[in-house]
């Protein structure tokens, strides 16, 4: 691994320690009346969600970078890469010195001034580049992780700069654009991570197995095109009570109802898992791939739910959205990174008793956020029932017992703090081994 | 493979090209300059890290899509300008306060946030009359 590499996980890796921290005191800063917290919700939440969308996203990067240099046989480390790497950490941690003097841009998810996102611009096309210039001497066929891998990074492109027309007055002066065209990058932007993080877990997989076929031939392509489909047109889902033209939520509905084939092949391929899982039940890359199929499996049942109209109407706005946001980050995309991460840093070669950290801080983990989700979607319910099917207007009567419940939540998030917690430190200490 | 892709990805930027210029059915009510400048303030203070439009936004705060109808000017004015429980006192001046009203009662203008029974069809998806504004 080159030195640049493993600045890049130590950051990303700082980056996911940061957003537990910070997301935890916002659990409880929500809970507790202002002025009692340290740092006021306002500020932990952007801090907390950028921490977590960054986390990612410079999660995602590093394994994709490091792995396209053993596919596509590369030795030497790159200036556009180095270049990506220092304007992509400096700005994010401009990012963080402007929430800390209560500047905002206040766009969800992206919450920081504008003109941020200029540099994270910059630094996204030296990536790009970087990685185009190796994949211009590919082989002719290419796998599918390498598909996956470059439509992920053009469509982070792409999004990213949808995200930002906003500036130009005639998306922003009209309102149903301005929402329609904000949740299109959106919703399309995280099918474009996960283009990333899906390539490469196929990529892990293709590696643990021996077994190229997995990542060739006419059903994986044609499952593929599926969920490609899904990134480009089952946006629409976020804005479904948003009075646009009826063709875009039923689009979307169409599109998202798809995704139940994905749901039956899971099933169906349940007894292969069990064979599989016999084999590689100590390697940890399997088993945190394996923890993100168990999250992949949960979150697809209450994502569909979710992407049907009659049924949005009474989960939209409430906590099912965030038990859904953070279920499939966690659960799906961090489980995946931290294989992605561990097989990077070589954790599988070290003595059983380093190894059985990890165990434990992935169990730890598993079982708080069985508890954290659950909650979550308990005082979703609460809520949706509360304000759509008895109508009250009285906000904060109709929350009152909504929050009860998010106190299980903000105490199974102490539990989910602690085992990945243990994990991070792990793999940060073999970061700083000399060997790693 | 590849031209699958490239099918999809024409589909994609036509479909974008759609969504551009018809997505809002033909309904819009430019923005004025002080919603605009209320829209600024809404973005500077970051209102939706509590607050939602539409069911989009945070979730400490009620929905303020329809408040402008539902609470009324006067009411909005005090949230705004003392706070709450549970909502900070911004330090907001007049000229704010009276940008992000006008900016309020124009994204009301929009439609309303909670759709109503009548709008659900047996298929599962939604039927919504346009409010034209
Ligand atoms: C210790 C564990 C964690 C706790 C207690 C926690 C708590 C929270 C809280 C309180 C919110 C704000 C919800 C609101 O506005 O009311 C939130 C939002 C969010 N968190 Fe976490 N969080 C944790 C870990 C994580 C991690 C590890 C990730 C991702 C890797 C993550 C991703 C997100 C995202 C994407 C949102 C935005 C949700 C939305 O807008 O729907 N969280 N979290
Ligand atoms: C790993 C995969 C996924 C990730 C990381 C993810 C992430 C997210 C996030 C962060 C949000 C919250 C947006 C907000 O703050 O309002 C969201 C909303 C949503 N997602 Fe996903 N998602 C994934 C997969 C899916 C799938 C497969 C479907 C449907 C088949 C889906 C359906 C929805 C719907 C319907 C909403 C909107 C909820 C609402 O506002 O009413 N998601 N997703």
């Amino acid at each position: 691994m080159t030195t640049a590499t493993k600045w890049h996980i130590g950051f990303a890796l700082l980056l996911l320690a940061t957003a537990l921290v910070v997301g935890s005191l916002a659990a409880f800063a929500f809970l507790l009346p202002d002025g009692i917290a340290l740092i006021p919700f306002r500020q932990l939440r952007p801090i907390h969600v950028s921490a977590a969308l960054f986390w990612i996203i410079s999660g995602a990067t590093a394994g994709l970078v490091h792995f396209k240099r053993v596919e596509f046989g590369e030795t030497r480390g790159s200036i556009l890469y180095t270049g990506f790497l220092v304007l992509w950490i400096g700005t994010i941690l401009a990012v963080f010195g402007f929430y800390a003097v209560n500047q905002y841009g206040g766009r969800e998810y992206w919450e920081f001034p504008p003109l941020l996102a200029i540099p994270l611009l910059f630094a996204w096309l030296l990536l790009m580049a970087d990685y185009f210039r190796a994949w211009l001497k590919r082989t002719p066929d290419p796998p599918l992780y390498v598909w996956m891998w470059s439509t992920g990074l053009l469509f982070f492109l792409i999004t990213f700069i949808e995200q930002n027309l906003y500036q130009i007055p005639w998306f922003r002066d009209n309102y149903l654009r301005e929402i329609t065209v904000q949740w299109k990058s959106n919703g399309s932007m995280v099918g474009a991570w996960n283009q990333m993080i899906y390539g490469t877990a196929l990529y892990l997989m293709v590696k643990l197995s021996g077994d190229e076929g997995i990542a060739r031939g006419r059903k994986v392509f044609i499952f593929w095109f599926l969920g490609l489909s899904n990134l480009m047109f089952n946006w629409g889902h976020h804005i479904y009570n948003v009075p646009t033209a009826g063709w875009i939520r039923h689009v979307a509905y169409g599109i998202s109802m798809a995704e139940w084939i994905f749901l039956i092949n899971i099933i169906q391929g349940f007894r292969a898992k069990m064979t599989e899982q016999r084999i590689h039940r100590n390697i940890i890359t399997y088993r945190f791939l394996l923890a993100s199929e168990f999250w992949v499996f949960l979150n697809l049942i209450l994502a569909l739910l979710m992407s049907i109209p009659a049924i949005n109407r009474y989960t939209h706005g409430t906590h099912i959205t965030v038990a859904h946001a953070m279920g499939t980050t966690i659960g799906i995309n961090t489980m995946i990174l931290l294989a992605s991460i561990g097989t990077m840093l070589g954790m599988d070669a070290l003595p059983d008793k380093e190894r059985r950290w990890i165990k434990i801080g992935r169990r730890i983990t598993t079982v708080s956020l069985l508890v954290f989700w659950f909650a979550l979607i308990a005082a979703g319910l609460l809520k949706g029932y509360r304000s759509v099917a008895l109508g009250m207007t009285d906000f904060q009567a109709m929350m009152q017992p909504v929050n009860n419940v998010l106190y299980v939540f903000a105490y199974a998030g102490l539990g989910v703090l602690l085992g990945l917690g243990i994990v991070v430190w792990a793999y940060f200490n073999r970061l700083l081994q000399p060997s790693s | 493979m590849r031209t699958v892709w490239i099918i999809l990805f024409i589909a994609f930027a036509g479909y974008t090209a759609l969504v551009y210029t018809n997505g809002d059915a033909g309904r819009m009510e430019p923005a004025t300059a002080q919603v605009r400048a209320g829209m600024d303030t809404w973005q500077q203070q970051n209102c939706a890290s509590c607050h939602q439009l539409y069911g989009l936004g945070g979730y400490m705060g009620p929905d303020l899509t329809n408040e402008y109808q539902r609470a009324g000017e006067e009411r909005m004015r005090a949230f705004m300008r003392y706070g709450s429980g549970r909502m900070p006192a911004l330090e907001l001046n007049d000229a704010e306060i009276d940008d992000l009203i006008a900016f309020l009662a124009w994204v009301d203008r929009t439609g309303s946030s909670q759709v109503s029974p009548e709008n659900v069809h047996w298929s599962g998806t939604y039927l919504i009359k346009p409010t034209t504004p």
